[in-house]
């Protein structure tokens, strides 16, 4: 089966982020970018399904500006065997992603599409279930285990209260958890390989789609500052301030 | 204008989390209505109809409601937005609400604006974003805004003394593209984490599962929850529902004692907004104690038993 898998160029996981001055956004200049964490476990299980014989070939897809092609090479590098860019230097919601991934999923006719469960740069968690919506697609979200078993897909999803195993028609949409997988390193000959493999290049305009959004940002500031407490000696101590000065237990 | 909330409900209970979303579409203003879908309702809809505010009980019944798969439960909701008119829809930010509203507003071909913290008025809304680096705020010009409410954002109203009137609506038949197979629930006599006064969150400090015994003591004597930062989870001492941070729980109790945690950016976004912050971990470079009210740089594994037997 084909497998189709969009993955997101966002600041790198250990960065600490600062919001511009004039509040207009979070200060992006000379950050250090990576692959959105989830999405390299959505390249993994791909790549996984592939090893296991079933996935025939995987399409690893992302929207975003003409660097997200960096991370395009990451995914062809780490296994995927073409590359689609959506370039669209617009800062993009959640729905107009879901929109433009459900054009090129209409292209390629996928039997499997995986995304990562949220970036944690927009930290919305809104895509894969969008996308479900908009192909009329059954959806396994925060999945941490993906089973092929014929026409159908059984998925151990994390919920609040322990584990939900669903199974769903396929195609079907999946969304991966942080315990899905362990994802690989791409190897330096990989990585030299990534950069012959196909990378194709459309835009909002070829694909039809309007990327129009209803939502506009006003403002983008500093969460309040926690100040640092105090140390404590003792066990003691600690529990004369928990109960005296705190009054919490 | 009307504000659609869903309930959260298990096991004929209601969920404390919808309690604080009903909070935050009385801050929006306008009558609500609180849907409650699922299986054997009877019972469940009298207390929902109790919940403060709340003016009208929506309920469907159906078994392909059950376990609120997303694509049964969406377009019931979108079908009810555009027969009634709603101006907002609202869902506890729960994995289950997470899973079926961002499918409910794209049927609704609207943007979802995710896990809200503050209502400042009723087309704008601050949401956390980064991992809780930043707060944005967000202006919808949506005809219907779908919005999932971060319930420590929001005070809980009360689940007494109101008197909604209840009213059946059709349940939609099921889409046939997905089953309920299983579940594995994570049994505790404690708290629930999320709505918790107290936590006690361990991590890689603690070593291994076994270790942990150390947390549920104290943290039964405190009649706390107990939380894991990932590093514990996929460490596998404890089970993942138990994880608080960007990608697990986010919890704001009145106490957090956070015991073998470094603080990475990840776990700081599941508890910073905790009331007082307590640290026990023996490195003092680690970057919780940037956050602590109090710190202790201890061993846990002498400090924990000794806090135990101090209350």
């Amino acid at each position: 089966m084909k497998v189709l898998v969009a993955v997101k160029r966002v600041v790198d996981y250990n960065v600490k982020v600062r919001v511009k001055a004039d509040n207009s956004a979070v200060d992006l200049a000379n950050v250090k970018m990576a692959m959105n964490p989830f999405c390299e476990i959505a390249i993994e299980e791909a790549v996984r399904l592939k090893e296991k014989g079933i996935a025939s070939e995987i399409i690893a897809v992302s929207v975003g500006p003409a660097a997200a092609q960096e991370q395009l090479r990451t995914a062809l590098a780490l296994g995927a065997d073409r590359a689609i860019l959506v370039e669209s230097s617009a800062d993009l919601n959640s729905l107009a992603v879901a929109k433009l991934l459900k054009a090129v999923v209409d292209k390629e006719q996928p039997s499997l599409i995986i995304l990562g469960k949220q970036a944690i740069d927009s930290d919305n968690n809104q895509t894969g279930q969008m996308l479900a919506a908009l192909c009329g697609y059954a959806q396994g979200t925060f999945a941490s285990k993906v089973e092929v078993a014929g026409e159908k897909l059984k998925v151990t999803r994390e919920i609040d209260g322990g584990l939900q195993t669903v199974e769903l028609a396929l195609p079907a949409v999946v969304t991966t958890d942080l315990r899905l997988n362990e994802p690989r390193y791409a190897s330096l000959p990989n990585i030299m390989k990534a950069k012959k493999k196909p990378l194709e290049t459309l835009t909002p305009d070829s694909l039809g789609v309007s990327v129009a959004s209803t939502l506009q940002t006003l403002k983008v500031e500093a969460p309040p500052v926690r100040q640092a407490g105090i140390k404590v000696k003792s066990v003691e101590e600690l529990v004369e301030k928990l109960k005296n000065e705190a009054k919490v237990i | 204008m009307a504000i659609l909330v869903i309930a959260e409900h298990s096991a004929g209970v209601l969920a404390g989390a919808t309690l604080n979303t009903v909070a935050a579409a009385q801050k929006i203003g306008g009558d609500i209505h609180l849907l409650l879908a699922g299986e054997n309702l009877a019972a469940l809809s009298e207390v929902a109809a109790k919940v403060a505010g709340v003016n009208k009980v929506l309920v469907a019944e159906s078994s392909a409601l059950a376990h609120l798969l997303p694509e049964n439960v969406a377009p019931l909701v979108a079908g009810l937005v555009q027969q009634n008119g709603y101006s907002h829809v609202l869902a506890p930010a729960s994995t289950n609400g997470k899973n079926y509203l961002p499918r409910v507003a794209a049927l609704l071909d609207v943007d979802q604006i995710s896990e809200i913290i503050e209502v400042v008025s009723a087309d704008t809304f601050k949401r956390p974003i980064y991992a809780g680096n930043a707060i944005a705020t967000v202006q919808s010009s949506a005809a219907v805004k779908v919005i999932s409410v971060r319930s420590t954002g929001f005070d809980a109203v009360a689940a007494e003394g109101g008197s909604a009137s209840v009213e059946a609506v059709t349940a939609a038949a099921d889409a046939g593209k997905s089953a309920f197979v299983g579940e594995e629930l994570a049994k505790s006599e404690r708290p629930e984490l999320t709505a918790a006064k107290i936590v006690v969150s361990g991590g890689r400090g603690m070593q291994n599962g076994d270790n942990f015994k150390l947390l549920y003591a104290l943290a039964d004597k405190l009649g706390a929850a107990v939380g894991a930062s990932r590093a514990a989870v996929d460490a596998g001492f404890v089970p993942n529902d138990m994880q608080v941070g960007q990608t697990g729980k986010i919890v704001a109790p009145q106490l957090y004692v956070a015991v073998g945690i470094s603080g990475a950016i990840q776990h700081l976004a599941g508890m910073k907004d905790s009331k007082v912050i307590v640290a026990i971990n023996k490195d003092e470079e680690a970057p919780i104690f940037q956050v602590a009210d109090y710190g202790l740089v201890a061993d846990l594994f002498s400090a924990v038993p000794e806090l135990e037997k101090a209350l």
